[in-house]
Order: structure tokens, then C-alpha cells, then sequence
């Protein structure tokens, strides 16, 4: 049985703002069936009570002093940006 | 013959006692650059007029205090340097040519006065063992040009191997660092995670990625490792650990260390002459002295799937910033702001970051979250585990690096799980935390390198710098040279 459909990739690449094409849906699908089914191997482990590692070292809330400091001034944040007007990122119309 | 035979700190030396100066380094390099580069390709960008005003200024200056001063480096292209183009070898940062700020780890090389030759290439956004995902070039293994140089960070490991650069540094997230060392018979490590700081690092994944020295001895290795490490406020990960002097644990004496040999780094798939390298090696920590016993990591075999459903959750998130709104390449074929996010990142991407992405946009997505994610992560524990219970008896685990000398180029690009194996071997040690090295162990029939790949304690990249520099000392694999330009053996 294949873990994941086409239609399902197609869903996944919507989500995660990619264009497939017919052809590349069928080759990713393929390929993430492999890597899916080869990663379910995990279920041969019983993990029942096992918490999960996020990170391995034992960090929480690193905080710092909220403080302003000069950092990037907006005209060079703005220097790599593909379009901008007025002091801001320009971007196409939002609403189609 | 070239400098660059020389360590690091004979070079330093040289400077302080006049014999050399910082422009004979820098052009020593940019000619041996034009001498192999062709061949070689490992080479993205150079930043040839600021390093020769660099150094004309640090000749002039003459104040030689630093403990890099006058030092070429190579760069990752994943490693961000504030007006020098920085790409991580993919389309949709290939015109970011005027990057706004240093990464940390540049920050520190510049205090100590190293000189910047240019960006090295690897796989696009670090995700690659062969550097074929790079989408601009293939960086070949100096010491078989048919051959990859490993990857991700294969152009930091052949630039050095090819000896256009003394030192270079790379990035390991799952092997990055140790496999191309390997593959390329140069010494890179990949420290404890938190030990350097990723302010800079275009991140792959969050929880895995570090920034660590590609070098041609263990001593040079070591040394870098003193100037990059330390906590940075700018990085709220890095770990408020002292850092030690690594040099001085370098005392040849290993007489008191007790060896881990993990029976499951012997096991299929790893290649006759790999095996036979790494035990002769073993037979020579015998001989000066140490003890070695074979153990179990029996969690081993799950750190391939636990790494590639992690790696690629965090990757989803991380890549989502690139969207052709602030930086990078904005598709011109699009109407809608959502077509001109979908077009950005469709024409930017290679198919390998493509894959990823889905693959952990896959694991996170609702429905799917507890039996990919969750449960890779709670595998990720009993990996560490593994790891933690055989540091209460052992000082180091040894074993090879990567299960097989390099790989022809195209030979395993057309099944992504075949190329994901070369790293098998290394991605338990990113899962874990702790640190690891690859340093030179033998050559293979055909005259390519084998890595010995030694793992130390969370923070303990002391001991393991001395269990490399012991053996590196008493032999003779980081001396020999690949056939190159005028290089004859």
C-alpha cells in the first residue's frame, strides 16, 4: 500500500507554496513513498513513555535584556529587497 | 613546496619572524586557486581585491597579536559574509550579492585577523553527500576527479585537501562535515551542539546544524576550533560553556583512554576496506596504549529514518522564509502575491530541497504529526541514550567515518535512500549532540581516502582532539598528498 497519494503531494506542495507539475507529482510521490515506508521502520520500536527530544541540550527561556540597539538600518534592509516603494517591501496584489 | 605544508601556528610564526609575509599566504592561494580550481570547483565566489587589500594593510600594520593574523580561510556558502555574495548554492539566494551582516563565526575570524579567499560550494541548502546538489557546480574530489568530494561541505574539505586554502570552515547537520573529511583525507570536525554559535548560518535544521574547521591536521583543527567556539548572545542555543585551550589537551599520551567500538558500525553496507582500515587503526590505539572494547548502539539502525523526518520538519520551517519578498529571486511570472510565493520558491528550489521540504511538511501536517514526527523524536531519545549510557564507561566510540570511500559522480543520484546512506554513520552523532571528528585512516585500492570518525562526550571535543592527535602522530595518512596541477606524489 503507497503512504502517500499523489493528490496528497500535490496537497503538501500547496501548503508549502511549491508548484508541482503532473510529471514532477508522479516522480515526488515515488520518491516519498520510498523514504515514508523506509521510515516506518520506527514502528518497530515501542517509544510508549519515551519523551520526545526536541533538543538536546536542557535550555529554557534564554532571555535577554530588552533593550533597543542599533541594528540594520531600514535603507539597507531594504537594499535586497526585489521590489519596494515607499520605505516598505512591495509586493504583487494580494487579493486576486 | 607550498606553504600550506605548514600547521597553522608554523605559519603564524613564519609572520611573526618576518620570513613570510600575509600577501605571499594570500597569493599563494589565489594561484593555486587558478592552478586547480578548474578541476576541482570548489570555489563559488572570491573575494580577491579585499583580501589583497587585507592584506597589504596587515603587512603594513604589522601588529601580529592575533591568533589567525594573516591566516587564508574558505568559507561555506551557507555561512553568511556581510557584503560578499552568499548563496548556499541555491538560485533563489543567487543574487544576493551584497549580504547586510557577518555571521558570528566570521565576526571572531576577523577579530583574529584571518583573511577571507572566497565562498566554497556544497549542496543546495546543505542537503546533499556528494555536492551534485549544488545549482551551480560539482566540486570534485582532488584525489580522483571521477569522484565526489562528499557533502554537504565538500567544497570546504576539497579546497583544503587540494591545498588552495590552509583551513576552511564547513557545517555539519547530519554528516557534512566528518563525510567529505573523509572522503577528501582532510581532519574536520563537527562540534558538541551549542558549542559555536549559528548566528549567520543559514539554517537547514535548527536543532542539529554546527558550524566546525575543515583542516589538514588535528593541532590546526584544534586551534581554529579555540578562536570559533563560546557563547553569543546572538545565538540563544550556544552554550555558556568555558572553552579550553584544545591545544594544550594535545599530549600525545593516550595511554589512560578506554575506546568504544560499536559492533553496529561494522554492519552491512559498510565496505571490506573501510572495516580493515578501522580495525588496523584500532590496532594502533593498542599500541600506544589505550584500551578499546566492542559495544552495542543498538538504537543504530533508526537514526537514518528518526534524522530524515526530523531534519526535514525543521528544514520546511526554516525554508520557508525564502519567499522573494526581502531578499533572493522574485519569479517575474506572477500575478497574485500567492503565485509570486509559489513561482519564487518553484524556480529557486532543486529537486532535493524540493523533496525535503515535503517530505516535513508531510510529517508535521495534522493527521500525521504523532506517528512521523513525535515518534522520530522520541526515537531521538533512545538514540541519545544509547550514546549517554556508553560515556559512563568509555572516554570516545571509534569508528569509520562513512561506510565507503568516495562515490563516482552520478553514480547514486537517481535514488534519494541510496545517497541518504552515506551518512549512516555520522547522523547518530548530530542526533545526539556530542561531538565528532573524521581524520585520515587508510586509502582505499584505488588510492582514496578512509576516515576514522571518533566521538567524544557533550563538550568534551578535548579528548577527542587528543585521541586524534595521538594516532594522526603516529602515522603518516594526513602527510600524503593527491596527484593535482604540479603536485606529483
Amino acid at each position: 500500500m503507497s503512504r502517500i497519494s499523489e493528490d496528497q503531494v500535490k496537497h503538501v506542495a500547496n501548503l508549502a507554496r511549491l508548484v508541482v507539475t503532473d510529471e514532477e507529482a508522479e516522480m515526488f510521490t515515488k520518491q516519498l513513498d520510498d523514504i515514508i515506508t523506509y521510515a516506518e521502520q520506527l514502528n518497530e520500536l515501542d517509544t510508549e513513555g519515551v519523551e520526545p527530544t526536541t533538543h538536546v541540550l536542557d535550555l529554557k527561556n534564554v532571555m535577554r535584556k530588552d533593550e533597543p540597539k542599533e541594528w540594520i538600518k531600514k535603507e539597507d534592509a531594504l537594499k535586497n529587497a526585489p521590489d519596494q516603494q515607499d520605505g516598505q517591501f512591495k509586493v504583487p496584489s494580494i487579493l486576486e | 613546496m607550498s606553504l600550506f605544508e605548514h600547521s597553522l601556528k608554523e605559519l603564524t610564526r613564519k609572520l611573526n619572524d618576518n620570513e613570510i609575509t600575509v600577501t605571499d599566504l594570500v597569493e599563494e592561494s589565489y594561484a593555486r586557486i587558478e592552478e586547480v580550481d578548474g578541476e576541482v570547483q570548489a570555489f563559488l565566489t572570491l573575494d580577491e581585491e579585499n583580501a589583497r587589500a587585507a592584506a597589504r594593510e596587515l603587512d603594513e600594520a604589522g601588529d601580529k597579536g592575533a591568533s589567525l593574523f594573516g591566516l587564508p580561510i574558505g568559507i561555506k556558502d551557507n555561512i553568511v559574509t556581510k557584503g560578499l555574495r552568499t548563496t548556499a548554492a541555491s538560485q533563489i539566494l543567487s543574487n544576493l550579492d551584497d549580504p547586510l551582516y557577518d555571521a558570528t563565526v566570521v565576526r571572531k575570524l576577523q577579530k583574529e585577523k584571518a583573511v577571507t579567499i572566497g565562498k566554497l560550494n556544497m549542496d543546495e541548502f546543505a542537503m546533499g553527500s556528494s555536492n551534485e546538489n549544488s545549482s551551480f557546480q560539482a566540486t570534485r574530489n582532488p584525489w580522483n576527479t571521477d569522484h565526489v568530494p562528499g557533502g554537504s561541505s565538500g567544497g570546504s574539505a576539497a579546497a583544503v585537501a587540494a591545498g588552495e586554502v590552509p583551513f576552511s570552515l564547513g557545517t555539519d547537520t547530519g554528516g557534512s562535515i566528518r563525510q567529505p573529511a573523509s572522503y577528501c583525507g582532510v581532519v574536520g570536525l563537527k562540534p558538541t551542539y551549542g558549542r559555536v554559535s549559528r548566528f549567520g548560518l543559514i539554517a537547514f535544521a535548527s536543532s542539529l546544524d554546527q558550524i566546525g574547521p575543515i583542516t589538514r591536521s588535528v593541532e590546526d583543527n584544534a586551534y581554529v576550533l579555540e578562536t570559533i567556539a563560546g557563547h553569543d548572545e546572538m545565538d540563544s542555543t550556544s552554550a555558556n560553556v568555558e572553552v579550553p585551550a584544545y591545544t594544550e589537551a594535545l599530549t600525545g599520551n593516550i595511554s589512560d583512554l578506554k575506546i568504544a567500538v560499536p559492533k553496529e558500525y561494522f554492519q552491512e553496507g559498510v565496505n571490506e576496506e573501510v572495516k580493515a582500515s578501522v580495525r588496523q587503526a584500532l590496532r594502533k590505539y593498542e599500541e600506544l596504549g589505550a584500551e578499546w572494547e566492542e559495544v552495542s548502539l543498538p538504537h543504530s539502525k533508526y537514526a537514518l529514518s528518526t534524522y530524515y523526518l526530523i531534519a526535514s520538519s525543521e528544514a520546511s520551517a526554516n525554508l520557508a522564509r525564502f519567499d522573494g519578498v526581502r531578499y533572493g529571486r522574485r519569479s517575474e511570472n506572477a500575478e497574485t502575491m500567492i503565485d509570486m510565493f509559489k513561482n519564487s520558491r518553484s524556480e529557486g528550489f532543486g529537486d532535493e530541497v524540493k523533496r525535503r521540504i515535503m517530505l516535513g511538511t508531510f510529517a508535521l501536517s495534522s493527521g500525521y504529526y504523532d506517528a512521523y514526527y513525535k515518534k522520530a523524536q522520541q526515537v531521538r531519545t533512545l538514540i541519545k541514550n544509547d550514546f549517554d549510557k556508553i560515556f559512563e564507561e568509555y572516554d570516545v566510540v571509534i569508528g569509520p567515518t562513512a561506510p565507503t570511500p568516495a562515490f563516482k559522480v552520478g553514480e547514486q543520484m537517481e535514488n534519494p535512500l541510496t545517497m541518504y546512506a552515506n551518512d549512516i554513520l555520522t547522523i547518530p552523532v548530530n542526533l545526539a549532540g556530542v561531538p565528532g571528528i573524521s581524520i585520515p585512516c587508510g586509502f582505499s585500492e584505488k588510492g582514496l581516502p578512509i576516515g576514522l570518525q571518533i566521538i567524544g562526550k557533550h563538550f568534551d571535543e578535548s579528548t577527542v582532539y587528543r585521541a586524534a592527535h595521538a594516532f594522526e602522530q603516529a602515522t603518516n595518512y594526513h602527510k600524503q598528498r593527491p596527484e593535482l596541477g604540479g603536485n606529483t606524489k
